[in-house]
């Protein structure tokens, strides 16, 4: 790959999924980008190139980005994150909501599904405390084809012993040769739709709980800023943000802020703190309720 | 030192193992059968054992029932470790007192992710 090309290609990639490459990812443009070469039959790198310059094959433009996103992921990955859906934010939500009775989850890089269902498994085993509740969990990710495994809800061996109690995998798993497939009651709780996260995600509504873990840390700082505004503008007064465990809003937003009493969850930082004093006011009845 | 007893009668598998868990900061010992294994329990019990299912002299299945019937105070981590990957076999491995249960093949994450999920890293 000349340099001109991986300039091109570092530019293209930037535009059009955020990822901020520095110059010595050299080696991985090119150990990502050569099987999108093969697969499209074409000759080499310019002729790649070539085609993204001239916007021909939606196919092969999808590919190129596909080809560089990482879709390392786990089943109930960290812990702390759902550790803290399962003692703060849920119990907080049933007190706050139980007027309503309605719930509104949003995995914003939901890769290949194992974080929503990992969720999904967490509210079933939340059990009638959520009887006559209307959850609705949202799992968007840029790339169709993790997507398309992630509705499928089929693992192999390794991805479902990474992560998942043997009791929750024989609980709510069929095994179907040698693959384990995820119970047809929480495929049908997770509403999967292909979100590039530079593009408007007004459409989505307000949520109560947001995940947008392990992608911001592939995007510049500038971009990183904008994603985690737009994110808090979908965010309820009294909602909660959680983040992969390598990054933070520290120094790159007043939007959100951490909260002070739950390491690993941001709310509403100063930014939009007099809306959410003038929202309905009962942060501090769910902070009673939690303690 | 956390000590770990990895079981089984494949000397490549205890020697994986063995890698995988001096990696995580355990002290191992090894036995090939249940019968070993219920020796050096007896002398030194550890917190955690890697048990595999088919083994010459005890079985796994055997030697965990064993182990269990030992008086209170007495209780390691099981983590069943075995090529018997069928829903029948791992309910059974559960109901005499496993806490986990891995399926072979195994890496260095799965193992991990087994041993914290028994609270031991």
């Amino acid at each position: 790959m000349t340099d001109i090309e991986f300039e091109f290609l570092r530019g293209y990639l930037k535009q059009r999924s955020g990822l901020a490459l520095t110059a010595e990812k050299h080696y991985l443009l090119e150990s990502r980008l050569m099987p999108v070469c093969r697969r499209f039959k074409l000759s080499g790198f310019s002729d790649l190139v070539g085609c993204l310059r001239l916007s021909r094959d939606g196919a092969i433009e999808r590919a190129v980005v596909e080809a560089m996103t990482t879709n390392e992921t786990f089943f109930f990955r960290d812990r702390t994150p759902f550790d803290l859906f399962r003692d703060v934010l849920l119990p907080q939500a049933l007190a706050a909501r139980a007027g309503q009775r309605r719930l509104r989850i949003w995995c914003a890089a939901a890769s290949s599904g194992q974080e929503p269902y990992s969720l999904a498994m967490m509210l079933a085993e939340a059990g009638p405390r959520l009887a006559g509740w209307r959850v609705e969990l949202v799992a968007t990710d840029l790339s169709t084809e993790v997507l398309e495994k992630a509705k499928l809800g089929l693992y192999n061996q390794f991805e479902v012993q990474r992560g998942l109690p043997v009791q929750l995998m024989l609980k709510h798993f069929e095994q179907v040769g040698e693959q384990w497939r995820i119970a047809q009651s929480l495929r049908d709780m997770v509403d999967f739709r292909p979100l590039n996260l530079l593009h408007p995600f007004e459409q989505l509504g307000t949520f109560d709980i947001v995940y947008c873990r392990n992608v911001l840390i592939y995007f510049d700082t500038v971009t990183k800023a904008d994603v985690l505004r737009r994110i808090a503008e979908q965010l309820a007064p009294d909602g909660a943000v959680l983040l992969g465990a390598a990054e933070t809003v520290i120094g790159i937003t007043d939007t959100l802020a951490p909260d002070t009493d739950n390491r690993g969850l941001y709310r509403h930082g100063r930014a939009l703190a007099a809306g959410a004093a003038a929202a309905p006011a009962f942060q501090p009845a769910v902070r009673r309720a939690v303690r | 030192m956390k000590t770990c007893l990895i079981v089984d009668d494949s000397a490549v598998i205890r020697k994986v193992a063995r890698r995988i868990v001096e990696g995580l900061g355990f002290r191992v010992a090894e036995a090939e059968d249940g019968r070993e294994a219920a020796a050096l329990c007896e002398a030194a019990m550890p917190e955690v054992i890697l048990l595999d299912w088919n083994m010459p002299n005890m079985d796994g299945y055997e030697f965990l029932r064993a182990l269990r019937r030992q008086p209170d105070g007495m209780r390691p981590k099981v983590v069943f470790c075995t090529t018997e990957n069928d829903v029948a076999s791992i309910a059974r491995a559960l109901h005499a007192g496993a806490d986990e249960y891995i399926m072979k093949p195994f890496d260095r994450d799965i193992v991990t992710a087994k041993l914290q999920e028994v609270g031991l890293t």
